[in-house]
């Protein structure tokens, strides 16, 4: 008889791998089943071209908990860094760049009257982040009042942001349900300082500088920042895999067992509880819980019979929005890039083009009716400049997130993508004149791509979009936000939980947590 | 996924208030211009005297016009899952040719309404109700091979109630029908066109109902007519087949609960456990919606429960809060439902009563207001939990009937 495990994870992205090592290392035996060949989901590192390695999807780290790092003993499975605390730097056709660094705002285009707000705005942030911590990390809390544990753990949130006093509590109620473009508007004059702020807030959402709750999802990333350990915006050594890499030793040094290769086509229920998953070989593999690290809609529409789920909770599932539109392009370069602004010492910078608010807004309209914008905002490395083993001596990789690139299944979905390669060479020309002459090998991922590839319903960043309505008690639906589904000894792990998505394993550990609460 | 009727395509301004395919047959029956919209449709409270139409169905036959019942026709391979995971019941034990009574909730175990699932083959299903589920019944689909239409104004359907209902289809030409058990259905040829014969009805008497294709409709309602005018058959309304029901102890959606759907206020939701319609749910049959919130439920025990009173004195006791004791002190519950029987003789009600009075054992008032050449005036009155259905004659369930 085959062996019985008391958990497999579904997905071996870098949270389920999380979530594995926190149930292996509680003593729990754990099996792990990736559908692809590598493992590390989006926080993957693959060759792209002859030599030319990238991080596939996720490529900057700079929010996962240090004491997860610590706790998982990350650095000792393998984890170093090729840059870190790396410098922002916005760049023009002109050449003017902006740098933001810390608190400090430096360039030409910064008035005096900026560089102050800069560090204003930056402590505001940073203590309304801390003020809202346990929101950004905690096991989402149940939104209900009938348990004494519910009450407190409500109450102790609202004593948090009470604690900020009357002056900045009144504050933070004011903000956090605005959009991020009036909330600049009130501390800056510089369009393009303003610009390369809101990419912060901005990367991988359906929703632009003008969307309610832009806020939040910039204290979503300050509250990375945070928690970090101080490395900042960080290049793993070796592209993100070499995250997932560490976690795979983790989990394996306490135990777990990690098969790729495995696509999982069912999860079996018995008796209203999870019994185990069925592959796509046929293999049939029981456990006494599962915990699925794929997206909730892939794991309740695709994974588990709807004769186990009830009307309104498939509805809600269905109705999640989770339409990727962050778009993954990777250059081979025969030489160092030139951007305008830019020596070549500082291309271990993260770069961004997002001349101001307004143009992001433009780049985001078209996309809003699955049309590509015409000139893209990007998050652009040049991570070879600060890792030499990712491209052959003398040549460069550039990673860039492009954002709003509309999820597109049309039949035209090949030519568009070409086009759209042009567009976005087109774009990077105007700020690194000869770039385009440089490109020995190009790969563009849209969202429909990163589906494929990553299997991420919709490819999107965060697996269901991260608003307000789908966050907190509410994410991804209220009854998930504790980790635990409807079916008994089913659970989700993953970046369509509470907090949300990003390199940084909250989900994972959070929903390990859960399990071992939960018993089995 | 959804066949709509042509109707439902015209538009609304072109479709005010629809009249029944039958309406044209009966209309010169019609003495006092009582009318209700239902779903839509123009329909009766009574046609002459609801006395009479009452007595119509208790003593000989009274006929219901049932074409506003919401009807939606449910077929494909995986009918069968979809529908057990829909409604309360086990569906599966419900065979080709029969007919289950039943309910459907959502997530929270909340009843969205009860009504009739007919079955007609394996991968055939007929659910029939009072209001529009469509929504429901389209967001149940996701994940069912299943394909979902409204038939409501492509079937027109007749109530035949009453202690000859039999007699009078059997000479229509129903030949056979006396065989027809409680809750079964049948396959009958009315000049070479079809009409399903279910033995299933709202009065809790003998009774049947017939469904026709609505261009068919005259031909059926002629021919019934012709063969029952020797025995006194009538047309009834609304508030005689509302006395009926009650005798009968069967709640109405609108007047017992609201539909969880449509309420708005905390706790006007109800359990089926709380409708005391235990015996309609099958925990035991694998997952359904709302199963998992019904175990809760059922381990949380009941708050308060749906009975049947007895209430001393004539005075219907409509509306009427129930008290603890005669000072009125402590509510202790509601009627839904009140009616003086004409065939008990008994004043009786349908009410929510909470726990634990409504295990029957301890002393309860109503409270009536009697409104009396232009004065109010309000009586506390003794009440008793009593059985329900309150009347359930031998023939209501007999086979074959009684020829009469
Ligand atoms: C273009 C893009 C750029 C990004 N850039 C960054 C960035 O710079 N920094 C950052 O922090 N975040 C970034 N993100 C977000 C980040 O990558 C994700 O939020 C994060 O990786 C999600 O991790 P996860 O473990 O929850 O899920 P995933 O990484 O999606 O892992 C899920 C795993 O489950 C597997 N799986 C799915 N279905 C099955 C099945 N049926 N059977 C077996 N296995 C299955 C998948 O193959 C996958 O490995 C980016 C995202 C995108 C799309």
């Amino acid at each position: 008889m085959a062996q019985r495990y008391q958990n497999i994870v579904i997905g071996g992205g870098h949270n389920g791998l999380t979530c594995a090592a926190g149930l292996a290392r509680a003593g729990q035996s754990v099996l792990v089943l990736e559908a692809a060949e590598d493992i590390g989901g989006a926080a993957r590192t693959r060759e792209f071209a002859p030599g030319a390695r990238v991080s596939a999807c996720a490529h900057l780290l700079h929010a996962m908990p240090a004491d997860l790092a610590v706790e998982l003993d990350l650095a000792g499975n393998g984890l170093d860094y090729a840059a870190q605390d790396m410098r922002t730097v916005s760049l023009s056709e002109s050449g003017e760049t902006i740098v933001l660094h810390g608190s400090t705002a430096q360039g030409k285009a910064v008035s005096e009257a900026d560089a102050a707000a800069y560090a204003r705005f930056n402590e505001d942030m940073q203590r309304f982040a801390k003020a809202l911590r346990p929101v950004f990390e905690d096991i989402a809390p149940e939104l209900s009042i009938e348990t004494w544990r519910q009450r407190l753990t409500l109450l102790g949130l609202g004593l948090r942001v009470r604690r900020l006093g009357r002056f900045h509590m009144r504050e933070l109620l004011r903000i956090i349900g605005m959009n991020l473009y009036d909330l600049l508007d009130e501390y800056f004059e510089s369009t393009q300082l303003k610009g390369a702020i809101a990419m912060d807030a901005l990367l991988g959402g359906e929703w632009g500088a003008r969307s309610m709750g832009s806020v939040l999802t910039y204290l979503y990333r300050v509250a990375g920042y945070q928690r970090n350990g101080g490395i900042g915006v960080a290049l793993p050594k070796g592209g993100m895999g070499a995250v997932s890499g560490a976690l795979v030793g983790a989990a394996r040094a306490a135990g777990a067992e990690i098969r790729t290769g495995a696509r999982v086509t069912q999860i079996l229920v018995e008796n209203d509880r999870a019994a185990g998953v069925e592959l796509d070989s046929g293999e049939r593999l029981d456990a006494d819980c599962v915990i699925s690290n794929a997206d909730p809609k892939q794991t309740f529409l695709k994974l588990v019979s709807v004769d186990h789920l009830d009307t309104g909770f498939v509805r809600q599932i269905k109705n999640l929005r989770s339409s990727g539109k962050a778009a993954k392009l990777h250059l081979l370069l025969e030489g160092a890039p030139r951007f305008k602004g830019v020596e070549e010492s500082g291309l271990g910078s993260r770069l961004i083009i997002a001349p101001g608010m307004d143009e992001i807004e433009l780049a985001f309209n078209p996309s809003k009716y699955r049309e590509y914008p015409a000139a893209p905002v990007l998050e652009i490395t040049v991570p070879s400049a600060s890792d030499s083993s990712l491209a052959p001596q003398g040549q460069h990789v550039v990673s860039a997130v492009v954002q709003y690139v509309p999820y597109d299944d049309s039949p035209d979905e090949d030519a568009n993508r070409a086009a759209f390669l042009e567009t976005v060479l087109d774009q990077l020309e105007r700020y690194a004149p000869g770039i385009r002459g440089q490109v020995l090998a190009a790969e563009l991922l849209t969202p429909r791509d990163i589906e494929r590839e990553f299997g991420i319903s919709g490819g999107h960043w965060h697996h269901v979009e991260l608003v307000f309505e789908s966050f907190l008690f509410n994410r991804p639906i209220p009854a998930l936000a504790q980790h635990q589904a409807p079916i008994a000894g089913l659970y989700l792990c993953g970046a369509g939980c509470h907090p949300g998505g990003n390199v940084m394993g909250i989900a994972g550990r959070n929903a390990a947590q859960q399990v071992l609460k939960g018993g089995h | 996924m959804i066949a709509d009727t042509q109707n439902n395509q015209r538009p609304l301004t072109e479709r005010p208030i629809l009249e029944t395919p039958f309406f044209e047959s009966y209309k010169h029956l019609i003495q006092n211009d009582r009318y209700q919209e239902w779903s839509g449709y123009t329909t009766l409270e009574s046609f002459a005297c609801e006395g009479q139409e009452y007595f119509a169905v208790r003593n000989t036959c009274g006929v219901y016009d049932l074409c506003p019942m919401i009807k939606y026709d449910i077929s494909g391979p995986d009918a069968e899952r979809y529908m057990n995971r829909l409604v309360t019941r086990d569906v599966r034990k419900v065979v080709p040719k029969r007919v289950a009574y039943s309910l459907w909730c959502d997530d929270n175990g909340h009843v969205i309404e009860d009504g009739t699932v007919f079955r007609f083959s394996a991968n055939q299903f007929r659910l029939c109700c009072a209001e529009r589920q469509i929504d429901w019944l389209m967001d149940s689909a996701i994940g069912y091979d299943v394909a979902i239409s409204d038939v409501t104004e492509d079937i027109a359907g007749l109530a035949v109630q009453g202690p000859i209902s039999c007699t009078i289809l059997k000479k229509m030409g129903f030949a056979g029908i006396e065989a027809l058990k409680p809750f079964q259905l049948q396959h009958f040829s009315l000049d070479g066109c079809e009409v399903m014969v279910s033995r299933t009805g709202f009065t809790g008497d003998l009774g049947y109902e017939l469904w026709i294709g609505a261009e068919r409709a005259k031909k059926l309602w002629e021919s019934l007519f012709a063969a029952g005018q020797p025995y006194g058959i009538r047309m009834i309304g609304s508030t005689a087949l509302d006395m009926l029901r009650i005798e009968a102890g069967l709640m109405q959606v609108g007047d017992e609960f609201m539909s969880c759907l449509q309420t708005v206020r905390l706790g006007r939701d109800r359990t089926p456990f709380e409708l005391g319609l235990d015996w309609l749910v099958d925990l035991e049959k694998g997952h359904f919606n709302g199963r998992r919130a019904l175990l809760a439920a059922r381990t949380k025990g009941l708050k308060r429960k749906l009975v049947g009173l007895d209430i001393d004195w004539n005075k219907q006791a409509d509306g009427a809060l129930i008290y603890s004791s005669e000072d009125a002190k402590r509510q202790i519950g509601e009627v839904t439902s009140a009616l003086w029987s004409p065939t008990l003789k008994q004043n009786i009600a349908l009410a929510f009563i909470d726990a634990p009075w409504f295990e029957g054992e301890q002393e309860m008032w109503a409270e009536i207001y009697l409104h009396r050449e232009c004065m109010w005036e309000r009586k506390m009155f003794r009440c008793r939990v009593t059985r329900k259905p309150f009347y359930s004659p031998e023939r209501r369930t007999l086979t074959p009937p009684n020829d009469m």
